[in-house]
């Protein structure tokens, strides 16, 4: 951690009150973002218990599973969170614009992208779980499902994957986009309780933050797992639950038998969500709060530029979807698409990180903290200076700039740095010493002769350098996936035989 | 056999410490939970006396938070175990053969608790598992391949505990097997990995107990491996899948805090001879503040007391309390300044660096001149930009409550 961000805890536990830790934000936040709030009965695998979910704060949707372990109310659960969800994640996929591409097809991408938020990173977790346990159901044959439900698996699946990518913004945990814009005096580890995280960022009024913040703790959890001791209250709900349905059953024996709940089923359902609804609701209202106190700060500059990232990712995403060949993802990705997956995840580091420095002075003083970069006052420009490099026999021009700063960078002549201020420009270092640097101008200029007018920064100009600059390759061309090297498994064999077959389909097997 | 020797003297002074405060009982988890944080004296002293400290916890007025597991997660927990040994043990038998090439078919499973009729008590089930134990070691041919509850001694802290691995496994190429069945879930070939690491370490604890028990027999204690069967669900299913671990790391943890549990003589000769837990209220506090704590944020899901012990490391000091109650990663970027109020005072350049601090010193306040230049001037208790928001209008939770059901 840096000293900069270590100073930021200290004065947030000296004062009671939480600090910034970024001067912008840093993440895309829609106009209309989804939230979702889910929680999983303990001791399973994947049993969904509750979710509230809505894109109006107003108006969460409570959808409760009154017994969990029954496979038919799961799937069921599923389906019904599918008609939520679906209409949302599919919406933005109409309207798109076409983008040009260098030496490829052009191609369309969406306007704008759904956006999930849940509260933790527990929720990331959540929606992966759920696409693996629903993308390989059949909705035909003996345990067929609802549409809904395979289709809903494929999303989630694509939502939790691309929230693996650095700088993504499709799914978001609000403790994450809390801790990135501001510090608290507590450790890493209790800012993980987004209650009492918020109550340092957000006391109640004439509260200091630590205060609050000890008040809430213990209290409803933000999930997915549930609390143990609410689930000591749960038990008797959901044996009462199945007790109402047993009885109504047996009433109904010599009629037609019944699936749907009569009014004791109903009732014993009602208490379930009753207690679920009162558990899960300050969370729905927390999120919701760190949504409004995120919208107040203003976007980094280079936020849209990842969240086309995003859309691009959407379109194709439904652009898949929509192919009647196309299959859900891989329970494992194969060697090719996982080096490819990789390759991606580690370009889009690299951006983010050099990004996310350049929009925010807070963050980059950390980095000129670690002596790589630094901000002086230009104090000196030899603007008519030309040298021909090693090889050339024509000379360029390369202005040379000498800047006085208070900073320390670490920096070896032949360093290559770029300017915050001006996106451009490209320089080397020439020589630097305590408290002066000289730079050599080598790029951003103009291709002629002289520099470009207004290319070359003037005396009295302060700039910040850094050598933290993002490389925007292009990836390396995969092999397809049938010339898969022999040192990478050789080509995979055909695709799984479709889900019937399927030793871990648990629609096999009974659920106790 | 006492093996932890807390002899004379120093048993004297853990039992007046502990007055009449509840002893615990241990088991796997709370002996795999000793191994957390072992700077810590209060912790060391308090585990030593054998104390309860949840009861400890509430005299203090911290009460630990809930630390039962869900009735749900042990109700599923069982019925998955049942599973797997039903049948004379058919999936374990098949699952042993496919991970330690087990005979599936030889020797019986013995239930030590349901052998015969009645409830055996606990020094009865005590004796079947170390017949077991002899008669597999020795490789007798009619010893049983698979044990059931097995019961195994354990000396913590001079006091007898008694451990219950879920199986073992007794005939493999002449060694034995602890078995570890946990219903959690390995999806796709990877599982949980706070779960597994949990999982490892009860399994090791087994593994410690069960070698001192071949031992005392007079046996070679690598009769007892130190890889460990851990049996799973597979996927979404309640279908046991079996994998092979190696708990050596963990065993030697376990093993050296054990025998520190017995090293408390030093950590006594700085307490006051009279000094005793067992008072109320406020004298427990002062009681308790006289063994000095080591609290770390990690504390919180290891030990009953970290509520106390963090209230206390955040009130000491002039401002805002010890560097470790913000995380180790703080305390590694203040180069071992200790104290918050300190280090802001160096920070902001109203307290002279003192012998050994200079470097530390003038990072801070190159780090503070940055924030400064950034964000203005940091006045005590300035809010962070942003969070001067109206609260929220919406109508209140009780008019939300109707809360739709399902679309629509």
């Amino acid at each position: 951690m840096s000293a900069i961000a270590a100073l930021g805890r200290l004065r947030a536990a000296a004062t009671g009150a939480a600090q910034p830790a970024a001067t912008v934000r840093h993440r895309h936040l829609s106009a209309r973002p989804l939230v979702l709030v889910p929680y999983v009965l303990a001791g399973e695998a994947f049993a969904p218990l509750a979710v509230l979910v809505g894109t109006d704060r107003d108006r969460p949707h409570l959808l409760a599973v009154p017994q969990p372990r029954d496979r038919d109310r799961r799937f069921a659960h599923a389906a019904e969170l599918g008609r939520l969800l679906l209409p949302y994640l599919g919406a933005f996929a109409a309207e798109t614009e076409t983008i040009e591409r260098r030496g490829d097809d052009p191609y369309e991408r969406s306007l704008d992208a759904p956006q999930v938020l849940v509260p933790t990173a527990g929720g990331v977790e959540y929606l992966r779980l759920l696409g693996r346990s629903t993308r390989f159901r059949r909705t035909d044959g003996e345990f067929a499902v609802a549409e809904e439900v395979p289709l809903l698996g494929r999303w989630s699946t694509w939502l939790a994957d691309r929230a693996g990518v650095p700088g993504s913004s499709v799914l978001l945990a609000m403790t994450d986009l809390l801790t990135q814009a501001w510090v608290t005096g507590q450790s890493a580890l209790e800012d993980g309780d987004l209650a009492a995280l918020l109550a340092w960022i957000d006391p109640p009024a004439g509260q200091r933050g630590d205060r609050a913040a000890r008040a809430v703790e213990g209290g409803p959890t933000a999930g997915p797992a549930t609390d143990p001791a609410f689930d000591e209250r749960l038990v008797p709900l959901i044996a009462a639950f199945d007790e109402a349905v047993a009885a109504e059953r047996a009433e109904a024996a010599g009629a037609e038998a019944r699936t749907d709940l009569g009014p004791r089923g109903r009732d014993a359902e009602q208490a379930i969500r009753d207690a679920l609804a009162a558990e899960l609701m300050p969370t729905w209202d927390r999120v919701w709060r760190g949504v409004e106190l995120l919208g107040a700060l203003p976007a980094g500059g280079s936020v849209a530029g990842r969240w086309e990232a995003d859309r691009a990712s959407y379109s194709f995403f439904a652009a898949d979807l929509a192919d009647p060949e196309s299959r859900p993802q891989p329970r494992v990705p194969g060697a090719v698409s996982a080096a490819a997956q990789l390759a991606t995840r580690e370009r889009a580091q690299a951006r983010l990180d050099a990004e996310q420095v350049r929009d925010d002075p807070l963050l980059m003083a950390a980095v000129r903290l670690a002596g790589e970069a630094f901000r002086g006052g230009l104090i000196a420009v030899d603007a008519e200076r030309m040298v021909a490099e090693p090889g050339k026999k024509t000379a360029r021009p390369r202005p040379m700039l000498t800047f006085a700063t208070d900073d320390e960078p670490l920096f070896g002549p032949g360093t290559d740095l770029a300017c915050v201020e001006r996106p451009d420009a490209k320089a080397r270092v020439l020589e630097a010493e305590p408290g002066r640097v000289v730079l050599e101008l080598r790029g951003g200029m103009g291709g002629g002769k002289a520099p470009k007018p207004g290319s070359v920064p003037e005396v009295g100009e302060v700039l910040c350098w850094t050598s933290l600059i993002a490389e925007f390759r292009r990836g390396p061309d995969w092999p397809a996936v049938e010339d898969t090297p022999w040192t990478h498994g050789g080509p995979p064999p055909e695709p799984e035989p479709e889900v019937a077959s399927d030793p871990d389909d648990d629609a096999l097997e009974e659920w106790s | 056999m006492r093996t932890t020797g807390t002899t004379g003297a120093i048993a004297g002074r853990l039992e007046q410490l502990r007055g009449t405060l509840p002893t615990r009982n241990h088991n796997a988890r709370t002996v795999a939970a000793l191994a957390a944080n072992p700077g810590c004296a209060r912790r060391g002293v308090l585990d030593a006396a054998g104390i309860e400290k949840t009861v400890l916890a509430d005299r203090l007025g911290f009460p630990a938070r809930y630390g039962g597991r869900s009735p749900f997660a042990i109700g599923r927990g069982n019925v998955f175990e049942a599973r797997v040994k039903a049948d004379g043990g058919t999936e374990l038998r098949r699952l042993l053969a496919e991970t330690l090439g087990a005979n599936p078919d030889a020797g019986a499973l013995v239930d030590v608790e349901h052998e015969s009729a009645g409830r055996p008590s606990r020094e009865e089930r005590v004796a079947r598992t170390r017949d077991a134990l002899a008669r597999a070691a020795r490789g007798e041919p009619d010893a049983c391949a698979i044990l059931d509850h097995p019961l195994l001694p354990l000396d913590v802290a001079g006091r007898r505990a008694y451990l219950e691995p879920d199986a073992m496994a007794c005939r493999v190429a002449g060694r034995l097997y602890v078995v570890e069945i946990k219903s959690f879930a390995i999806i796709d070939g990877s599982a949980d990995p706070g779960k597994l690491a949990s999982a490892t370490r009860q399994a090791a604890v087994y593994v410690h107990a069960l070698r001192r028990l071949a031992a005392e027999l007079g046996l070679d204690p690598d009769v007892v491996a130190t890889d460990i069967v851990l049996v799973c669900a597979q996927d979404f299913s309640n279908r046991p899948v079996a994998v092979v671990l190696d708990v050596r790391r963990e065993l030697a943890t376990t093993r050296r805090r054990l025998e520190r549990l017995s090293g408390v003589e030093e950590l006594l000769g700085e307490l006051p001879d009279t000094l005793t837990f067992d008072v109320d209220g406020d004298l427990a506090g002062e009681a308790v503040a006289r063994v000095p704590a080591a609290y770390v944020p990690d504390c919180l899901s290891a030990c009953e007391l970290a509520l106390f012990c963090r209230d206390e490391a955040r009130g000491c000091g002039p401002g805002g309390g010890s560097v470790g109650t913000l995380g180790t990663s703080v305390r590694g970027a203040l180069g071992g300044i200790e104290d918050i109020g300190d280090a802001l005072a160096l920070a902001d350049g109203t307290r002279a660096a003192r012998p050994g601090e200079e470097d530390v010193a003038r990072l801070l306040r190159r780090a503070q001149a940055l924030r400064t230049e950034v964000l203005g001037a940091e006045m005590p208790g300035s809010q962070a930009p942003g969070i001067a928001l109206p609260r929220p209008v919406g109508p209140p939770a009780a008019s939300r409550a109707e809360l739709s059901g399902g679309v629509g």
